[in-house]
């Protein structure tokens, strides 16, 4: 049964490959990398129960963290175009 | 005992998968970001929360390591379904925030809003709504987002 689930989740992660690659605006991209990250998160897990190691689960914590931080860290990039940027460079207010 | 639970984690991890490639359709094929945003959130919450609580079902059948492994798989679950949607809405404000409209509204704008503009018929294209044969065919959310611009 973990291989059914990691197969579904491997076509999941293809069809959001597609969107990531056709996306477009980068906002589809990052939406997409952002979705696969999740998956990914959940492909290590079943993958561990899969091989008989639970041990993976670490990886899977680690690589949650990494995926939700590179996210926002691109996102910001896309939005003010300095990850140090209080505001917009151009001084327009930001909702 | 031991057959309920084992039925529980494949029904579990079956729905879990469902919900994945439902989502994963609906990335593919929704018109814009934002909609292709709560196809995500849905994959999000709904298929790595269903799957992940048929691993603790199956980790709990198991027995050994009673500690470690359903606390670990609480532990990703907690993570990700706090974080899922900050991101999600992090997107959605650098989306709005860069200039990107909903389609619904971009179609009012140009004044093509199709009748059934929320369908999603379009797998590849984004914002590009099939031109109606007529401009009367604008539908009642057509009228008053475009009454305003033009």
């Amino acid at each position: 049964m973990f291989a059914v689930t990691a197969a579904a989740l491997l076509v999941a992660m293809g069809l959001a490959m597609c969107r990531a690659l056709l996306g477009p605006t980068a906002y589809d991209r990052v939406l997409a990398l952002n979705n696969i990250g999740t998956k990914t998160v959940v492909l290590i897990a079943v993958l561990g129960f899969l091989n008989g190691r639970p041990d993976f689960l670490d990886l899977a914590i680690a690589y949650a963290l990494i995926n939700f931080i590179g996210t926002i860290a691109v996102l910001k990039y896309i939005e003010y175009g300095d990850l140090g940027a209080p505001s917009r460079p151009d001084g327009r207010e930001t909702n | 005992m031991d057959m309920a639970l084992t039925v529980l984690t494949w029904a579990l991890l079956m729905a879990g998968a469902f919900f994945l490639l439902t989502g994963a359709l609906g990335m593919v094929r929704l018109p814009d970001v934002f909609t292709r945003m709560h196809a995500a959130g849905m994959t999000d919450t709904m298929g790595a929360g269903l799957i992940l609580a048929g691993l603790f079902v199956h980790a709990l059948s198991a027995g050994d390591q009673l500690v470690a492994v359903p606390v670990r798989l609480l532990l990703i679950l907690g993570f990700l379904w706090f974080t899922s949607p900050i991101a999600t809405h992090a997107t959605a404000k650098a989306a709005l925030s860069g200039g990107v409209r909903p389609f619904t509204l971009a179609a009012a704008e140009s004044g093509d809003l199709p009748e059934s503009a929320g369908s999603g018929e379009e797998p590849g294209g984004a914002r590009q709504l099939t031109p109606p044969g007529d401009g009367s065919g604008a539908g009642q959310s057509g009228e008053e987002q475009g009454g305003a611009s033009s």
